[in-house]
């Protein structure tokens, strides 16, 4: 497919204009009144730069970098053989190994950045059970995050209770949430129902913010307790409190580990498939003698309760929670996440969280303007990989299915 | 026949919003037999279909099915009791395997032996899906998806199965293919069809009687030989 030269350059000044269009107020507009050298600085700067880019493609549609299109076309091809052959197991086995590994090459904020990615892991992939699987657009998810954090925040600063007994115990309530929250929404569908979801995200964050008496409201709830074992040492079993934050990564590393293999289980089994023929047509479904809501109210509850997991950890992990943690922005960078990385895909949706979240701490210099490389990334993405970075085989073509 | 209907309708009327789709129909199905109801566009033919198996709850009238009233409940139940439906449009599901789309079909099912056999079975009634059997529902051809949605409905294991427009859209030669194995699954498995076509000459030529469907009201019902041979039927609906 080669686009012509001169269509091609005719977009290039369309594109050029309209940028300068868009650049313009924001660094012209001043209240002393209106000024263009500034932005024609900067806009001369990035359409020489595109200028460039586009001569290169040009070349390159030319055949002008067959010399190495030629090599690296074929190292490409022996790259994907070679990673044909490999088992998945043994890929597997290498990338659990690393993950195990991680902490004895890292220091501390590795460390601290590592522990996020793995709890957005866990709610990116509870989130896809209710997005990717079961077709249910929800705006809302991180409450069941919040009901988690707090469900053990609670009970862990007023009653006592140990971490790991608080980890079903706030699945339980997530996923009580989640049924509370689906009865009444999961009649609706498509448009309505992320609405609704949305609305009910802001709910819980409400009465969190407001439940002055039961959450302490905005001031959040401290003096929450981390995790605690009995080790073995010296000759007897001692308690001791995991406050380190490399004994977390390695709890949090669990769950992670915990919550790939329930939903990959899950996603091969009969009510995976389930899931998947109420996504594609509703009707049909329930014609074959699936009871739909039910069904529905399912998928949303072990999607909530995935994020009633990772909410307890992060709760033990900051020893407090508030409000704060559990807005929209939050909901939205976890379905940016799913979206991302390909719906229904496990892969892709844990290239995702590693994409939103340590890419950004990575470029930390460029901080200021972290929302708009996103929104940037974002759009160049949904152009160029709709089906995300890793899509689901499950969506794969006809042609793929063959070989 | 003196044998009680399998399916009988009693008055039903069914609305979208204020808009009656079918007024009054009433109409009996006997074991063993095959049915057609025909009609024009918006005569109410899938709208009798759906009102029968519960997606659509009649406002009034009622609907029998093996000696039990049946509306109103949801329609999720009916495919463990015997009554499956094909809808029209085919609807099967378009990014799930074939062989996952036949799996929904015996989503009720629990004895698996009896689900591969009934697999096989349906392998063997349409080749084409044991080839396609990894392929996804959605690069079949339409006359696959057809054979696929009714490959799917019979792994329900029904005794009454309704097939809402099976030759929508479809080549003379997919059609015909498709007629024939109707019957067979009529004669040789035992199953009670009820069809829902426009194309009127080919269903009543497959059915033993028929109902004429007008405007949501049932006009005309009789042998299907007897509403071939109506010169009415012949100048409405097969063209003549």
């Amino acid at each position: 497919m080669t686009i012509r030269a001169s269509k091609l350059w005719l977009g290039y000044a369309v594109a050029m204009v309209w940028f300068y269009v868009l650049l313009w107020p924001l660094l012209g507009i001043k209240a002393q009144g209106l000024e263009f050298a500034a932005s024609f600085a900067i806009w001369a700067k990035v359409a020489v730069a595109a200028a460039v880019l586009v001569a290169f493609y040009q070349l390159k549609e030319a055949g002008a970098f067959g010399f190495v299109a030629g090599p690296s076309q074929a190292a490409g091809k022996a790259l994907s053989a070679v990673s044909r052959r490999v088992p998945t197991w043994l890929a597997l086995a290498v990338v659990l190994g690393c993950a195990v590994a991680f902490p004895f090459f890292t220091q501390r904020y590795a460390h601290d950045v590592a522990i996020s990615v793995l709890v957005y892991i866990i709610l990116g992939l509870g989130l896809n059970v209710v997005v990717g699987l079961a077709g249910l657009l929800d705006l809302g998810y991180i409450a069941f995050f919040g009901v988690g954090a707090y469900t053990y925040a609670l009970l862990s600063v007023h009653f006592g209770l140990s971490f790991w007994l608080c980890l079903p115990i706030a699945g339980c309530f997530s996923a009580l949430a989640g049924c509370i929250i689906g009865y009444p929404t999961l009649r609706m569908r498509g448009d309505y129902l992320a609405i609704v979801t949305l609305g009910f995200g802001e709910i819980v964050r409400i009465v969190l913010n407001n439940w002055m008496s039961l959450t302490n409201g905005p001031n959040g709830v401290l003096g929450i307790k981390g995790p605690d074992v009995y080790w073995f040492k010296n000759g007897s079993f001692e308690h001791m409190w995991l406050n380190n934050l490399e004994q977390l990564y390695y709890i949090i590393l669990g769950l992670a580990v915990f919550t790939v293999v329930a939903v990959y289980r899950l996603n091969y089994s009969r009510i995976g498939r389930a899931f998947e023929a109420v996504r594609e047509d509703q009707t049909a479904a329930e014609l074959m003698g699936v009871n739909t809501l039910r069904l529905k109210l399912l998928a949303y509850a072990l999607g909530a309760v995935f994020g009633g997991l990772a909410g307890t950890f992060f709760a033990a992990r900051m020893k407090f929670v508030s409000p704060e943690s559990f807005t929209f922005i939050e909901s939205a960078m976890v379905l940016a996440m799913v979206v991302l990385g390909g719906m229904g895909s496990i892969p892709g949706v844990i290239l995702g969280s590693l994409a939103l979240i340590a890419l950004p701490e990575v470029f930390r210099g460029f901080e200021l303007y972290r929302m708009f490389v996103f929104g940037g990334v974002m759009a160049v993405m949904m152009i160029f990989r709709p089906k995300g970075l890793w899509p689901a085989k499950r969506l794969g073509t006809r042609s793929e299915e063959k070989d | 026949m003196s044998e009680a209907p399998i399916l009988e309708l009693k008055n039903v009327t069914s609305a979208y919003g204020r808009i009656k789709a079918i007024r009054e129909v009433s109409l009996k199905v006997y074991p063993g037999e095959v049915v057609s109801i025909i009609g024009a566009n918006g005569a109410g033919k899938s709208t009798t279909l759906m009102s029968i198996c519960g997606v659509l709850k009649p406002e009034s009238g009622e609907v029998w099915y093996d000696g039990q009233r049946i509306d109103g409940l949801p329609a999720d139940l009916l495919p463990s009791r015997g009554l499956c439906q094909v809808p029209e449009g085919r609807r099967i599901f378009p990014r799930l395997t074939v062989e996952e789309n036949l799996d929904m079909g015996a989503f009720f099912r629990n004895d698996n032996s009896g689900i591969e056999h009934d697999k096989n079975r349906v392998f063997q009634m349409f080749p084409i899906l044991l080839e396609r059997r990894k392929q996804h529902g959605g690069t079949l051809s339409g006359g696959e998806q057809q054979m696929l949605a009714m490959g799917r409905a019979l792994m329900s294991r029904p005794r009454l199965l309704l097939l809402d427009e099976p030759s929508l859209g479809l080549a003379p030669l997919i059609v015909q293919q498709i007629f024939r194995i109707i019957r067979e699954i009529n004669e040789v498995d035992g199953v009670t069809v009820v069809l829902v076509e426009q194309n009127a000459n080919l269903a009543l030529k497959s059915s033993s009687r028929g109902y004429v469907l007008e405007t949501g009201n049932v006009v005309m019902e009789d042998d299907a030989q007897a509403l071939l041979a109506n010169p009415d039927i012949r100048k409405a609906y097969l063209g003549e």
